[in-house]
């Protein structure tokens, strides 16, 4: 019989073993659930992680994914680890490629070098602004931002869908939804010819470097940390809870931002209705499985952007629904959530005594087999 | 009299649009009350929707729909429970997966089902209490499933203030370990309570494909799971105070089709939008006074149990 005992200190080789057990999991149960749907799962592996990655052009895409994922992730990853869970990036996102996407038609066709630094400012100062509601909200009202958050998602995409069936509409656009397309200087350069990968990878990854500075080095990123970790001691120490709020919402509001404008300055190339395929929720999976550390999001974008190419790869191949990728992503949390509990707990073997015996002091969670 | 015609479809259509916000919202209101905080509502309402559509296409029968759905909704919240019960998981991360997976596989199980008919539920018909005028269109006409919502909700409240194991529900909900010291087991409480509520959040789902929209659309909820959630706040985690909360949100998404009906002349988005701008209005006058949160909200809410500790 096997038992769950606490570890004295939690693990920190499992912090790390604990995503590949994850994603193992996720195989595994895609692999009987493709056969279970009569599905060839070696084809279907194939199509999904393979296929993808053996073209160069491939790889580029998984860059150009991991850009919104990276920054969204990122700004995430630091609102989780002080305890504030903004799960509304995707908002924050369609709030940032608004305001810049509105100041990139404003130039319309115009070649003046202001227009891309003033576009991307306004694509972080949107993000910064919708997640300054949630903000404003907790702090003066006490309101819940997890759902104040989500809500502001809903309301982001109906004023984008707005802006795109009306104001904002190219009037020889057929009657599409979508503005006109950008000029060149409103169009973001691509970093490696005959790619679609832009400046927005640099950016993201600048922040990455950025946000490991700053959670690691500078005592505003301490004082969030133990906000997170243990909530009374930073209200002993006199941390101010409402400055981490404002402080991890703005950061994630300004990435998500970024990440928003480099959408549509990038690959969209105009405004339209869909400019994220859920960029924004994938993005706490992968700020969870990053470990809510900048280089670990890396790693989490870089995997979570393969699952969305390997989504779109099976779904020409073998004419799956592009929701698998939503299902694997769900999969993928699930299985981390479950093999993080050994970063605090561990299997121990128990010989069976006599009922007698006084219950032992470790704590039981249940009976693994 | 001609505006009293006007307010009769009005009011039953509010109710239709309120009905799976109840079922979804008393039933988080248990799981809550018993200390457990459920975010995958959306999720297992889509795969309610998506199971109770395929098996009343596939057997002719709403009952058998809401069973499948039903059942359907308690296989997510099996896992959820097994995470955040046996494992420990932080419950709001865990929330969110359900959600995530449950949009994932609502849409790939029902990916060769979008655009398919189904009957819709059909409403009930009293022989002589129907045929009344008004009275008899204002409330007898629904369908079972409102008449069953209203049941369910006198069941609750019975079950939460006059019944012994709604008592020991509560107490865990407040305080699981002075529960477990006197020998109430807080896990099985809290399984049956998570159970509990992805039956009823699998068949607000299949209200959502069998009755309001008899279809199956990718993503359908939009949002309902998570203004159920909302609703339970606003009910301040009192089941009486939620259902009200659920039909005054029914008539506010209601208002939107009477607008255009009427040919005000606001852009469809903005109407819209007023579901989900009500829902942060709302929780922000709730929330407004930290007290009314600190004296409702149960006090485990959260948090994790484990026994020895």
């Amino acid at each position: 019989m096997y038992r769950l005992e606490r570890r004295a200190t939690p693990s920190s080789t499992m912090s790390v073993v604990s995503p590949i057990l994850a994603a193992v999991g996720m195989l595994i149960t895609g692999f009987l659930l493709f056969s279970a749907l009569g599905k060839d799962p070696l084809e279907g592996f194939y199509l999904f992680f393979i296929k993808p990655l053996s073209t160069s052009y491939g790889l580029s895409e998984l860059l150009l994914k991991t850009t919104p994922l990276l920054l969204c992730g990122l700004g995430l990853a630091l609102g989780f680890r002080a305890n504030v869970w903004n799960i509304g990036a995707e908002g924050q996102l369609t709030m940032g490629a608004i305001a810049g996407g509105g100041v990139a038609l404003w130039f319309g066709d115009s070649d003046s070098s202001f227009a891309m630094p003033l576009m991307l400012l306004a694509g972080v100062l949107g993000g910064m602004a919708w997640a300054a509601i949630p903000a404003f909200l907790r702090t003066r009202f006490n309101t819940n931002e997890i759902l104040v958050t989500l809500m502001l998602v809903y309301i982001a995409q109906l004023v984008l869908s707005w802006l795109v069936h009306g104001p904002w509409r190219d009037p020889e656009g057929q009657n599409y939804p979508q503005s006109q397309g950008f000029g060149d200087a409103e169009t973001m350069d691509v970093l490696i010819s005959g790619t679609r990968v832009t400046w927005g990878i640099v950016y993201a990854l600048g922040l990455a470097v950025v946000a490991w500075v700053f959670s690691q080095k500078t005592f505003a990123g301490f004082r969030m940390q133990v906000a997170g970790l243990a909530p009374a001691a930073a209200a002993y120490a006199g941390f101010s809870e409402k400055r981490n709020i404002w402080i991890a919402l703005l950061l994630c509001g300004g990435a998500a931002g970024l990440a928003g404008i480099c959408e549509v300055a990038g690959p969209i190339g105009r405004m339209q209705q869909e400019i994220s395929p859920g960029y924004g929720f994938a993005a706490i999976i992968v700020a969870w499985i990053g470990r809510l550390h900048p280089i670990g999001v890396v790693f989490g974008a870089l995997l979570m952007s393969l699952l969305y190419l390997g989504g779109e790869s099976a779904q020409m191949g073998m004419g799956l629904p592009s929701a698998i990728t939503g299902m694997f992503q769900g999969l993928l949390l699930f299985y981390l959530l479950g093999a993080d509990l050994f970063i605090n707990f561990r299997l121990r073997r128990v010989t069976p005594k006599p009922a007698t015996s006084a219950p032992t002091a470790t704590a039981t969670v249940g009976k693994a087999a | 009299m001609n505006s009293f015609m006007i307010l009769i479809p009005m009011i039953a259509s509010t109710v239709i649009a309120a009905t799976p916000l109840i079922y979804a919202a008393l039933g988080e209101t248990i799981v809550e009350r018993s200390g457990v905080l459920n975010l995958g509502i959306e999720g297992m309402m889509l795969i309610g929707a998506v199971a109770g559509f395929a098996a009343t296409r596939g057997s002719g029968s709403d009952t058998i729909g809401f069973i499948a759905a039903a059942f359907a909704g308690m296989a997510l919240s099996l896992v959820f429970g097994f995470l955040t019960l046996n494992l420990q998981t932080n419950q709001v991360a865990t929330g969110l997966a359900l959600t995530l997976f449950g949009i994932g596989l609502s849409a790939f199980v029902g990916h060769d089902l979008a655009g398919l008919p189904v009957d819709k539920l059909a409403p009930i018909n009293i022989p002589v209490l129907t045929a009344i005028p008004i009275v008899g269109d204002l409330l007898f006409h629904y369908d079972i499933m409102v008449y069953l919502s209203i049941a369910l909700y006198i069941g609750i409240q019975w079950f939460l203030n006059s019944s012994r194991a709604g008592l020991q529900l509560r107490a865990i909900g407040e305080s699981p370990h002075v529960a477990h010291s006197i020998g109430k087991s807080v896990l099985t409480t809290r399984y049956l309570a998570v159970l509990f509520g992805g039956a009823t959040a699998g068949i607000a789902g299949a209200y959502l494909s069998l009755v309001q929209t008899p279809m199956w659309v990718e993503g359908m909820s939009s949002g309902k799971g998570w203004i159920a959630l909302a609703l339970v706040v606003f009910g301040t985690w009192k089941p009486t105070r939620v259902v009200l909360g659920a039909y005054l949100f029914g008539g506010v998404t209601q208002f939107q089709l009477f607008a255009q009906g009427f040919g005000l002349p606001i852009p469809t988005e903005f109407l819209s939008m007023l579901p989900y701008a009500a829902t942060v209005i709302v929780l922000v006058i709730i929330c407004r006074d930290p007290k009314t949160i600190l004296l409702n909200q149960p006090a485990s809410l959260g948090h994790s149990f484990h026994s020895a500790a």
